[in-house]
Formats: structure tokens, sequence, C-alpha cells
């Protein structure tokens, strides 16, 4: 994890709220922000920030349908979030077994070092 | 944990403090972490750390041997880390015993210090997937309206 756009991305999906907005994207294809209101505990405002937040961090986009917005999910992004988080994932698996790895054999060094 | 990016653990064949050593000590540290470390293992203290041509600046934030130890990183450049502008890595180590560790690691970041804590445990409680979990699951349900 390196780069701002990251920054971005992690930060927009830290949010629980923004998260159950996100997920209601996703399960329910295109939709609107009242839709949405409708589905969740908070007000229609907060519901337009979370979504004007997602979409700066490319996860959601959104066009014109006669007077109403849609938005729907960018399939790509989220794909790539997905993978990224899972070689961050794997990172932290991979040091975790070189620390075992490490662990042990000081152990085993130790053991024989003890007079029995 | 709302904000929770990713979580581990691993059960080690060795006593906590073998563990522990093998966790903080700088020289250790360049085996399983980073390719060079420069870190005082000391709560507050301010460090770098290089992975190939990159590298960053991390901070010290808990040092409670043998059981926790934990440091904030990926803040920008110029400010110091805080909650919201920096991961913080945790590390929990379990004796099991006299010969067994559990150690557990989790990097967070980015939360959301405005919510309520009564509804960060309540969100807590529904959503006990990590973020890894999450993301699949998001693209599973995509990929699925895609081919219908």
């Amino acid at each position: 994890m390196t780069a701002q756009t990251d920054d971005e991305l992690w930060s927009a999906i830290g949010d629980p709220s923004r998260r159950r907005v996100l997920d209601l994207v996703v399960s329910n294809g295109e939709v609107s922000a009242s839709w949405l209101a409708g589905r969740v505990p908070f007000s229609r405002q907060a519901v337009s920030k979370h979504l004007a937040v997602l979409e700066e961090a490319g996860l959601v986009s959104r066009r014109k349908q006669g007077r109403e917005v849609l938005y729907q999910v960018e399939a790509d992004r989220l794909d790539q979030a997905s993978r990224a988080m899972a070689d961050l994932a794997a990172q932290w698996d991979r040091r975790l077994a070189t620390i075992k790895r490490l662990a042990e054999a000081a152990h085993a060094e130790n053991q024989k070092r003890r007079p029995s | 944990m709302p904000g929770l990016v990713i979580e581990g653990e691993v059960l080690i064949e060795a006593p906590v403090d073998v563990v522990w050593r093998t966790l903080t000590e700088p020289d250790q540290m360049t085996r399983w972490f980073a390719d060079r470390v420069e870190l005082v293992v000391e709560p507050g203290a301010h460090g770098y750390m290089e992975f190939g041509d990159q590298g960053g600046p991390v901070v010290v934030e808990t040092v409670d041997p043998p059981t926790r130890f934990s440091f904030r990183w990926n803040h920008p450049r110029g400010e110091d880390p805080v909650a919201g502008n920096s991961m913080l890595v945790e590390f929990t180590l379990t004796p099991e015993g006299d010969e067994r560790t559990r150690l557990r690691v989790t990097e967070s970041g980015h939360e959301l210090l405005a919510w309520p804590e009564a509804e960060k445990a309540r969100y807590a409680d529904e959503h006990r997937e990590g973020w890894a979990e999450y993301l699949d699951r998001l693209a599973s349900v995509l990929a699925e309206h895609r081919s219908r």
C-alpha cells in the first residue's frame, strides 16, 4: 500500500456507514440517493455526503436519468481494491510465518544450550 | 472494530519472551520485516524502515513486554501520525502454556473519530468479517449481478 489513491480508497471504505451505503449500491445495481436514504438509519444529507466520498475514491459513478441521479458501483475499482487488500493480507501472513520460523529456531537453539 | 483493515494470527511453538525478542529486536526485524530497520523500541520513538528502494518513517506507540507492541506508519510526510492520517499495526502476544505463544497482528487505520462508541460496537457485531472478506464478498455479489 503506497499511493495516495489507496489512502483515499481505504478511508472511503473505512467508515462503517459508507460501507453500508456501498453494500446497498452493490447489491441493488443502480440506485438513487433517496432510495438509499429510505434504507439506512441516517439522513438523506448524510447519504449524499457518503456517495460523494465514494465517488471521489472512484468506487461509484453516477448518471442522470430524467430528474433523477442514479449511482452504480465501479466494478474495476472494486476489483482493484479487493486485490490490493488480499496482497496486504498475504504480506502479513508471510511475515507471521517468518516470525514463527525464527522464534521456533531460536527456542530450539536455547533448549540445546540448556544443560539437561 | 470499524476501520479494521487486516488481521492475522499464528501459533508459535516457543515461549512468549522468545517471540517478543524476535518481534522487537531490530536485527531480528530485518529478517522478517524490512530490509533496514532503525528503531528504538520505546513508546513515542521515531524510527525508519526501508523496503527495497522504498522507505518510510514509523512511530512506536505501545511497548508492553512481552505482550503488546504497536507502531504507526503510512502517515503523510511532515505530519505526526495520529488516528485518522496513518495506519496502526498492533501485535498481541498471548502465552498458551510455557512453550507456546499465540501471535496476532492487526493493521487498521482511518478510524472515524466522530462515530459514537455504541454505534461502533453495534456495527462491529454485525460485521465481524475483515476487510479482505468484505471486499471479496462485494466482488462476488457484483460478479453474480454481471452474469445475470
